[in-house]
C-alpha cells in the first residue's frame, strides 16, 4: 500500500493523525493500494481495509479455487500459503497481505498438470464433497515442507486445523502420505502408472 | 460476513505505533495476528473505528535474553515461540503450551502478546504466564510501565491495559534447574479451547516437592493461580497420594463457568484431576 507506510506520504494527503482523528462516514473510509503476487502474477489494486484476503482473492481475482466455510476461523477450507507459511485467509486482511507472495490451490500444476498432492488425493479418494479440499490441499502442502515424511499421527495433528465434514479423514491421511513420498522420490513416481 | 468498515495503520516503529493508537482514540484497536480479533470482526462483535496493525514492526517480534529472564516480543508468533531456543531451554512450559494451541496456519499469525492482550479465560498462555511470575511491558504517551501477570488479567475478555496502552513485550524469569514443568489441557477435539487447564511448575528436592507453581485456565472469568494448591503440596512427598490431595483443593476459591461444554460442577471437578496430573507429569519431568 502506499500509506501509511516506508515510502513518505503522497503530498496534500493526510498525517496519521488527521486522518485517525478526523471524523469520517464509513463510504469516505481509506482505500490504500496493495501489491500482491498470487499464483505467479503480480496485482495492483486499491482495496478497503476491511476486506478479507479471501474476498479479494474471490471477488477480485476470479480465485475461486479458495472457498469460504466459516465464520470463525475454524474451518481451514480457505486456507492459502502466505509467504510459503499456511494461513487461513478469511483472517487475514488484503492489506496485511500487500508486499507478500500468495499461492492459492490455483497457482499449484504448472501447464494443466497436477501437482502430487491434488493427484494423491483424486487417487486415495480424499474427497467427497470437495468443499475442504483445497484448504486441506495446501495446509498438506505446509505440513510436508516442515516435515517431509510424516507418520498418520503426524497428519492428523498438521491438518488439525482444517475440518471435513465427509471423509472422516482416513483417506486424507492417506493422500498426504502417498503425496509426500512421491515428493520424496520423483523418480520413482513417474514409473508408476 | 463483512467487517464494518474501519481505518487502517500500519505504523512502522513503537513509537509511531503508540502515536497512531493514541490519536486514534478510544475506539481504535490494535491488529496483532488478527487470530482472535478477526472472528470478532465478522461476526461484528467489535465495530472498531480504526486498526493499528503491528505486523510491520520487526524489532517486536524479538525474543531475547534478558539475564534471568527472557524477553518475548509481544509480536512474536505462537510459531516462532515453539521453535525458539532460547523459549525452549529456559521456559519450556511456555514452548509445550503454545504447541496446543489452536492450529499450525492460526500459529503462524497468532501472537503471544495477543494471547495475553486479549484475555480470554479458555487462553491457555494467561494461566502460563502467571504460573510463571510473568511481567508485562506496556508502552503509552505516558512512558513505560511494567505489569505483573497477578495484576494484568482482571475479568472476562478484559486486561490491565488502557485503550492507548500497547502490549510491547512480556518479561518472564527463567526457571532454573531443578524445575519440571507441565500443561494439562482437557478438550474435546483436537483445535478446541480448554474446558479447563492446568499449568504446572514443580521443583524438586530429592524424593520431595521443594515448590510448585499452578495456574489455571476456564475456571472462572480471569486465569487464577491455585495458591491452595501450592501450599498443600509444598514439603510433600512425590507420590500419586499427594498429588491426589493436593490437587482436590484446585477448585478452591474459583468461580468456573457453566456453559456447552461443561457445568460449573464437572469444571470443578476436573480442575482437581488434571491438577493432580499435572503435578505428577511435572515431577515426572
Ligand atoms: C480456530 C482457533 C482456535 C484457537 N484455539 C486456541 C487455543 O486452543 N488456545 C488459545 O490460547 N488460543 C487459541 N486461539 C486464539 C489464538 O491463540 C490467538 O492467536 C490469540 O488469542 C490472539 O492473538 P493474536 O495475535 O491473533 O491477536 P489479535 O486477534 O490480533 O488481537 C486480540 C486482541 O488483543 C489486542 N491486542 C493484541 N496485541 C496487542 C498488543 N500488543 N497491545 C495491545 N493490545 C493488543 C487486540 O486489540 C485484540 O483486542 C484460537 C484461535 C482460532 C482462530
Ligand atoms: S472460512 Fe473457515 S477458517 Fe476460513
Ligand atoms: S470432502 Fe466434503 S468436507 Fe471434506
Amino acid at each position: 500500500m502506499t500509506w501509511p507506510d516506508q515510502r513518505a506520504p503522497p503530498q496534500g494527503r493526510l498525517s496519521v493523525k488527521r486522518t485517525l482523528s478526523t471524523p469520517r462516514r464509513p463510504w469516505e473510509k481509506r482505500m490504500p493500494r496493495i501489491r500482491v503476487e498470487v499464483d505467479g502474477a503480480t496485482y495492483e489494486d486499491d482495496v478497503e481495509p476491511r476486506l478479507l484476503l479471501v474476498h479479494y482473492l474471490r471477488e477480485r481475482l476470479g480465485k475461486v479455487g479458495t472457498p469460504v466455510g466459516c465464520d470463525t476461523s475454524n474451518c481451514g477450507a480457505c486456507t492459502v500459503l502466505l509467504d510459503g507459511e499456511s494461513v487461513k485467509s478469511c483472517s487475514v486482511l488484503a492489506v496485511q497481505a500487500d508486499g507478500a507472495d500468495v499461492t492459492t490451490v490455483e497457482g499449484l500444476g504448472v501447464g494443466g498438470t497436477t501437482h502430487p498432492m491434488q493427484r494423491a488425493f483424486h487417487e486415495e479418494h480424499a474427497l467427497q464433497c470437495g468443499y475442504c479440499t483445497p484448504g486441506m490441499i495446501m495446509a498438506s502442502l505446509d505440513l510436508l515442507r516442515e516435515n517431509p515424511d510424516p507418520s498418520d499421527d503426524e497428519v492428523r495433528e498438521g491438518l488439525e486445523g482444517n475440518l471435513c465434514r465427509c471423509t472422516g479423514y482416513q483417506n486424507i491421511v492417506k493422500a498426504v502420505r502417498r503425496a509426500a513420498k512421491d515428493m520424496r522420490e520423483p523418480a520413482e513416481r513417474e514409473v508408476t502408472p | 460476513m463483512i467487517p464494518a468498515a474501519f481505518d487502517y495503520a500500519r505504523p512502522r516503529s513503537v513509537d509511531e505505533a503508540v502515536r497512531a493508537l493514541a490519536d486514534a482514540g478510544e475506539d481504535a484497536k490494535v491488529l496483532a495476528g488478527g487470530q482472535s480479533l478477526m472472528p470478532l470482526l465478522r461476526l461484528r462483535l467489535a465495530i472498531p473505528d480504526a486498526l493499528i496493525d503491528l505486523g510491520r514492526i520487526a524489532a517486536l517480534r524479538e525474543i531475547r535474553d534478558d539475564g534471568d529472564a527472557v524477553v518475548i516480543g509481544s509480536m512474536a508468533t505462537h510459531h516462532q515461540v515453539i521453535r525458539d531456543p532460547l523459549v525452549r531451554a529456559h521456559l519450556p512450559l511456555i514452548a509445550r503450551t503454545t504447541e496446543t494451541v489452536a492450529d499450525p496456519a492460526v500459529r503462524h499469525r497468532g501472537t503471544f502478546g495477543g494471547s495475553l492482550a486479549h484475555a480470554d479465560p479458555a487462553g491457555d498462555l494467561p494461566a502460563v504466564a502467571l504460573a510463571l511470575d510473568a511481567v508485562l511491558l506496556v508502552r503509552s504517551p505516558r512512558g513505560e510501565r511494567e505489569i505483573p501477570a497477578a495484576e494484568f488479567f482482571v475479568d472476562w475478555m478484559t486486561s490491565a491495559l488502557e485503550p492507548d496502552e500497547l502490549l510491547v513485550g512480556v518479561r518472564v524469569p527463567k526457571l532454573g534447574p531443578g524445575w519440571g514443568v507441565h500443561y494439562e489441557k482437557f478438550h474435546r477435539t483436537a483445535q478446541a479451547w480448554a474446558i479447563v487447564g492446568v499449568a504446572c511448575a514443580v521443583r524438586r528436592d530429592g524424593d520431595s516437592v521443594a515448590e510448585a507453581r499452578v495456574a489455571l485456565t476456564n475456571m472462572g472469568p480471569a486465569p487464577v493461580r491455585a495458591g491452595a494448591v501450592e501450599d498443600a503440596v509444598r514439603g510433600r512427598p512425590i507420590s500419586d497420594d499427594s498429588f491426589r490431595s493436593a490437587g482436590g483443593h484446585a477448585a478452591d476459591g474459583t468461580e468456573p463457568p457453566s456453559d456447552l461444554h461443561g457445568s460449573s460442577e464437572y469444571r470443578s471437578h476436573l480442575a482437581t484431576v488434571l491438577t493432580a496430573r499435572a503435578l505428577a507429569a511435572a515431577a515426572a519431568a
